[in-house]
């Protein structure tokens, strides 16, 4: 029987320390939707979508009544799109089916406007790759990723240069909104096919036709488990997490069981994510002061970042049947509340961001950049993300945003989840050559496994 | 189907007996009931089997606003979000 503190601890963590599912995301196959046609193609995804998810948001909403949590996001992604409109060489139309859905369902955010090319890009693919922009600033809820590299291929160079392209294009094309379309885009390494979370989100080839993924949250609930215990060493503190992590993980299995169940799709996975949110009591950054820096950003914040991170898989990992996704803490800093305080006061910059991704779930990640930065440097900055997570084994990603008209000390404002940030300063030396020469960066040598 | 219903709030005359009038009028049994102060708040777990509640979504916003009327906050939680985070 279960008792009363535990009864009051789970009462608390939802309504004081903001334990949520972060998101609920269906991954739905569009491969039954390929045709030569764009309409006829576009018209099967906006059918297929709004009868697999139809019923998504009404049934996490049951759920979160049921086990009175709330379900932040409900989401789907898809197929990568490059891989869908190949035949038919449609993709702004299936992109205008895939929002018309989104919108009709009540869904937050869909992706899987996506193209894998980390060993090389198709012609239509490149095609797929120059639509991605203006698809960005057209559409509302449909979000885009590009792979661009692999522990396995190495560093496609070209489909680098062309991410630092789309994303000066996506932010120049929604410059009356702080170059918002730029938020709905990322840069990926070793991306995963199963990743609940936007904007990275889309549902592989190798997966099943419907599938239920669930991220959840709870910085929160780590931080107030960590005020208990101001004096424990390291150790103390990495146990405190796993405990944690293991909570709020049970929560997370549950919640995709019964989702899988009640939508008749697959469980996928249980995505292990400490995810913030710009709202106080929130944020990863605030984690990281707790275990003893004076604010994210000083030295010890990689080495505190690590400990968090691999706490959280551990405590995880026994909670949850399968574990996937991005798994780990999430470090974007327009929609961490302590994130954005560190960049505000200089304690927090870009080279030590990079450095954090080595160690944690993702990368470089909302992250407001000066407007004029050239598209060489952000496509630099990708390709040293990329190698981290190439050389790394792990997903690493890239979602800046260049700010039109704004530079640094300046703030860019995007709204509710995806929060404000101070524009980061970036390093103006020209990287334009290395870009230019093209080509792939080769896979390491411990990619060679077989 | 298990549930705990949890009132946290200011201590007052007929807390109890407020809840349980709302729960006998909806076939709601209350199988433990357990009730202590807490930091200065009143705080009132009780474990009920809902399976004769007519629908869960109708008892909870009964209990919200019984809880409004009260000055007091009552939430119903399925019993399995506690076993999953509580027990292995």
């Amino acid at each position: 029987m279960i008792n009363g503190i535990e009864i009051l601890e789970t009462v608390k963590m939802i309504k004081e320390h903001h334990l949520d599912i972060r998101t609920v995301t269906m991954g739905i196959s569009l491969t039954d939707c390929i045709s030569e046609s764009a309409e006829a193609t576009a018209r099967k995804v906006y059918d297929k979508i709004c009868f697999a998810a139809g019923k998504l948001v009404p049934t996490a909403e049951e759920i979160a009544d049921m086990y009175g949590i709330p379900i932040v996001n409900k989401r789907v992604s898809v197929t990568p799109i490059a891989i869908v409109g190949a035949a038919s060489c449609g993709f702004e139309k299936i992109a205008l089916a895939m929002d018309k859905a989104a919108e009709s369902i009540g869904i937050d955010f869909i992706g899987g406007y996506s193209a894998l090319v980390q060993k090389g890009a198709s012609e239509k693919e490149r095609l797929f790759l120059k639509s991605i922009p203006e698809v960005l600033a057209g559409t509302k809820k449909v979000c885009s990723s590009v792979n661009v590299a692999s522990t396995r291929a190495g560093i496609n160079m070209e489909a680098v240069a062309a991410a630092g392209r789309i994303m000066k294009r996506a932010a120049y094309l929604t410059r009356d909104r702080d170059g918002i379309g730029a938020a709905k885009f990322v840069a990926f390494a070793n991306a995963v096919e199963d990743n609940p979370f936007m904007a990275g989100a889309f549902h592989g080839i190798g997966e099943a036709d419907r599938v239920i993924n669930v991220g959840v949250s709870g910085p929160g609930v780590v931080k107030t488990a960590l005020e208990t215990i101001p004096d424990g060493d390291l150790s103390e503190v990495g146990e405190v997490i796993k405990r944690t992590a293991f909570k709020i993980t049970r929560v997370g299995q549950l919640v995709a069981r019964k989702a899988a169940e009640m939508l008749d799709a697959n469980f996928g996975i249980v995505d292990l994510s400490l995810a913030p949110t710009p709202a106080v009591g929130d944020s990863v950054a605030r984690i990281l002061e707790e275990i003893g820096l004076e604010s994210v950003g000083a030295h010890g914040t990689t080495a505190a970042l690590m400990l968090l991170n691999d706490a959280v898989k551990k405590g995880g990992i026994m909670a949850s049947q399968h574990v996937g996704g991005l798994s780990g803490a999430f470090i974007p800093v327009s929609e961490d509340e302590g994130m954005i305080a560190a960049a505000e006061k200089g304690a927090l910059h870009i080279e030590k961001l990079e450095a954090m991704t080595a160690v944690c779930s993702v990368g470089l990640d909302m992250i407001a950049v000066p407007g004029d930065t050239p598209e060489e440097v952000i496509a630099a900055i990708i390709a040293d993300e990329a190698a981290i997570g190439v050389v790394n084994n792990k997903t690493t990603a890239v979602r800046l945003i260049p700010v039109y008209g704004k530079g640094v000390g300046e703030r860019a404002e995007f709204g509710g989840l995806l929060g404000s940030a101070p524009i980061m300063p970036v390093n103006p030396l020209s990287p334009a050559k290395l870009i230019s020469r093209g080509g792939r960066i080769a896979a390491p040598v411990h990619a060679n496994k077989n | 189907m298990k549930a705990f219903i949890t009132v946290i709030g200011r201590d007052k005359v007929g807390i109890i007996a407020a809840v349980s009038n709302l729960l006998a009028e909806r076939g709601v049994n209350i199988e433990d009931i357990s009730q202590t102060i807490m930091q200065g708040m009143f705080t009132m777990i009780m474990a009920c089997d809902i399976s004769d509640a007519a629908s869960f979504s109708e008892l909870k916003e009964a209990l919200n606003g019984l809880g409004g009327r009260l000055g007091v906050e009552i939430s119903v939680r399925h019993a399995d979000i506690f076993n999953a985070m509580h027990r292995v």
